[in-house]
């Protein structure tokens, strides 16, 4: 059984919300990241997205633009991900890790190549920013043949009968992107998402994530009331980013993984305002 | 606004190219554009409406003017398509107009765009001045630099310039910048696409508000030699000029295509735009194309002398044409550029844009490849003006270093 459905079935007996983690491999190093990853799983977080980086991100606001800018200066590439994410399971760890990038560089890799490579390093999922279910037949079927999971996106503008169809298309979950915009933290968690994610609920069983603009407690407990799992993304970067001379940047890394993993369980966190770690939300 | 060819397919492929690699939040507004545009198309007050602002507005027909003095040098009958005649100085308006006319039809507010040269971003700000639509245009820190004049000509147009200071700083990054732009504003905003690249439809509607180009420059050459041309050759960046003027002549298996691409600093420098010629299939801004990018995927920066050529993928028909050998693409430097803007000027009079620089740069090789005394049609896709700046530093540079500036100055030479 592919990790992420093992995660997923084990929350809704809990009846309880994931949070899914996003951070930049290789920014601003993949040791760092690799570190980064255990510090996520041991911070609450349910299963991570090691973002690939790409050097046209036509998606991601400008705090995902500037880590993949990093992480390309630092040499970070698919097949040294692939080694990373290797390297994390040799290591022990246990939750889910889904690839998230854009389709240009696994085109270059090699679909089928990169299907296999990634599921025997452990694995378990695959998202692109830039592939709908329309191109993406070959992707789909080498992920397929060996339990990747390939998720595809719905989006706001999204179609009630296209809903369907996406979500037909999606392994292991569906993420619904809760705006339409780039990615990016925003204050409040969007007026439209709760109806979104109902025309969505109406059209699959599969569990929902929700994400882009989601990057505080208070958001991503909104998130969790309405979605089966909550993604966060440029506030964990720029957590990262703004920490990054920090001897203990792991540490307030933890910190603030931790008060958004309890915001999405439902339970306050015990250490309290997230403004000591993180200026306010942007 | 017909034209001959069957491609792109239902799911917008030519061949393997085309396609939609975009966001899920823009595949709808992709869905919408289809249908209004294929709805416009079929329109016959549409049509009359962008024929009547091509005509009275924009200046066409544009003449198919043979150049003469050229002509006699390469022992070919050269005739030059004067797109550097339409108003704003370029083939852009053609596209703009339609765009900006099927934007204000589907009821948007607001119009964005790219621009390298600066030559779309005016064509739109000005379509969109016209028509009455707010205006936003991405354009490169880099080409903002290179391009002052354009940028004041759109906001004396009442546009909004944004500089991008995201990557290369280019055409490539101002677009990413317009597609971000577009996701988060797809509601009530048109992204114009400048070029025959991006996403279905993109391609094919701007190759088809483009063929003007080539439907005028047909009847005109049958017209004044009472027969097709032997060749007919464009300039390649993105491709619309080539796109718009190759598409008339589609199904005339006479008729030889030619598209030269930018070469910049040379092939084997790594500092270069030639995508087709150079490059490899990828995908990116929304298509499946040819494109430059490393072993790992990353797009490499482009360079040309010509911002509206620098730009490091290509018209997905274009890549097409190429694998089926419909139509064949030729290279030509920044120097080969250089050298054929001020030929062009001093033989005929006409300083044209630095990107059709690169097409005139390979007539001789053209007029080589057909019979003697062929007939040769070139787009002269737009104006120089905005080079004179860039050229002026070059040559004179290039003066001081070979010793003897007065050679070849002004007045002196025949």
């Amino acid at each position: 059984m592919n990790r992420i459905d093992e995660c997923f079935s084990d929350l809704r007996k809990r009846r309880k919300a994931a949070f899914i983690a996003y951070l930049t491999c290789g920014d601003p190093s993949l040791q760092v990241t690799a570190d980064a990853v255990r510090t996520l799983a041991d911070s609450g977080a349910d299963i991570v997205e090691l973002g690939v980086p790409f050097s046209d991100p036509i998606a991601d606001g400008p705090v995902i633009q500037r880590a993949s800018a990093r992480a390309l200066t630092s040499g970070a590439s698919l097949s040294r991900i692939i080694d990373m994410v290797a390297a994390l399971r040799g290591g022990g760890l246990k939750i889910p890790l889904v690839l998230f990038g854009y389709y240009n560089p696994v085109l270059r890799f090699g679909p089928e190549r990169l299907a296999r490579e990634a599921a025997a390093a452990g694995a378990d999922g695959l998202l692109v920013a830039d592939m709908i279910p329309e191109e993406d037949e070959v992707l789909a079927a080498a992920c397929r043949e060996v339990n990747l999971h390939r998720v595809q996106l719905v989006a706001p503008t999204t179609p009630d009968e296209r809903i369907g169809k996406v979500a037909a298309a999606s392994g292991g979950f569906l993420y619904a992107v809760s705006l339409t915009g780039v990615t990016g933290e925003r204050e409040q968690l969007p007026a439209g998402a709760a109806a979104f994610m109902k025309r969505i609920r109406a059209r699959t069983d599969k569990p929902v994530a929700l994400g882009f603009g989601i990057g505080s407690p208070e958001t991503a407990a909104a998130a969790a009331r309405i979605a089966d799992a909550v993604v966060v993304g440029s506030a964990i970067v720029r957590c990262m980013e703004e920490n990054a001379a920090n001897q203990d940047m792991l540490r307030r890394l933890g910190n603030f993984v931790r008060e958004l993993a309890d915001a999405t369980k439902g339970r306050s966190s015990g250490s309290g305002d997230s403004s000591r770690i993180l200026p306010a939300v942007r | 606004m017909t034209n001959r060819t069957t491609l792109p397919d239902a799911r917008g492929h030519f061949g393997r190219y085309g396609g939609r690699f975009v966001p899920e939040t823009l595949f709808p507004a992709l869905e919408e554009l289809e249908a209004a545009f294929k709805s416009a198309a079929a329109d016959e007050q549409f049509q009359a409406d962008l024929g009547y602002y091509l005509a009275d507005y924009a200046g066409r027909p544009t003449p198919l003017y043979h150049a003469a003095r050229i002509s006699a040098l390469l022992g070919a009958r050269v005739y030059l398509k004067r797109e550097d005649l339409c108003h704003t100085g370029a083939h852009k308006i053609n596209n703009t107009l339609g765009q900006v006319l099927l934007a204000k039809r589907m009821g948007k507010t607001r119009v964005i765009a790219e621009t390298g040269a600066g030559q779309h971003g005016v064509a739109t700000a000005t379509a969109a001045a016209f028509f009455g639509l707010a205006c936003a245009v991405y354009m490169g820190e880099e080409d903002v630099r290179r391009q002052r004049l354009n940028v004041f000509r759109m906001r004396l147009l009442g546009a909004t310039v944004v500089p991008v200071s995201s990557g290369s700083k280019t055409l490539k990054d101002a677009m990413n910048e317009a597609m971000r732009d577009w996701v988060a504003n797809v509601a009530n905003t048109h992204y114009v696409v400048g070029s025959v690249a991006g996403p279905h439809p993109f391609p094919m509607i701007v190759r088809e508000f483009q063929s003007v180009i080539g439907r005028e420059a047909r009847e005109q050459v049958l017209r004044q030699e009472g027969a097709l041309p032997d060749a007919v050759v464009a300039c390649v960046g993105g491709g619309s000029n080539a796109m718009g003027m190759f598409s008339a002549f589609l199904d005339d298996p006479s008729v030889r295509l030619f598209g030269v691409e930018a070469a910049g600093k040379g092939l084997g420098s790594r500092r270069h735009s030639a995508s087709i010629i150079a490059g490899r299939p990828g995908v990116l801004h929304g298509a499946m194309t040819r494109l430059l990018d490393d072993d790992d995927g990353q797009i490499r920066p482009a360079h040309s002398i010509a911002a509206g050529l620098d730009y490091p993928a290509v018209g997905p028909e274009h890549a097409y044409l190429a694998e089926t050998g419909r139509a064949v693409y030729l290279p030509a430097t920044d120097d080969e550029a250089v050298a054929a803007f001020e030929r062009l000027s001093r033989t005929e009079g006409i300083i044209p844009a630095m990107e059709t620089a690169h097409a005139i740069a390979r007539l001789p090789e053209v007029a080589a490849q057909i019979p003697k005394g062929g007939i040769i049609a070139l787009c002269l896709s737009g104006r120089g003006d905005k080079d004179a700046e860039t050229a002026e530093e070059i040559i004179r540079l290039r003066e001081s270093v070979s010793g003897d500036g007065d050679e070849g100055g002004p007045g002196v030479t025949p």
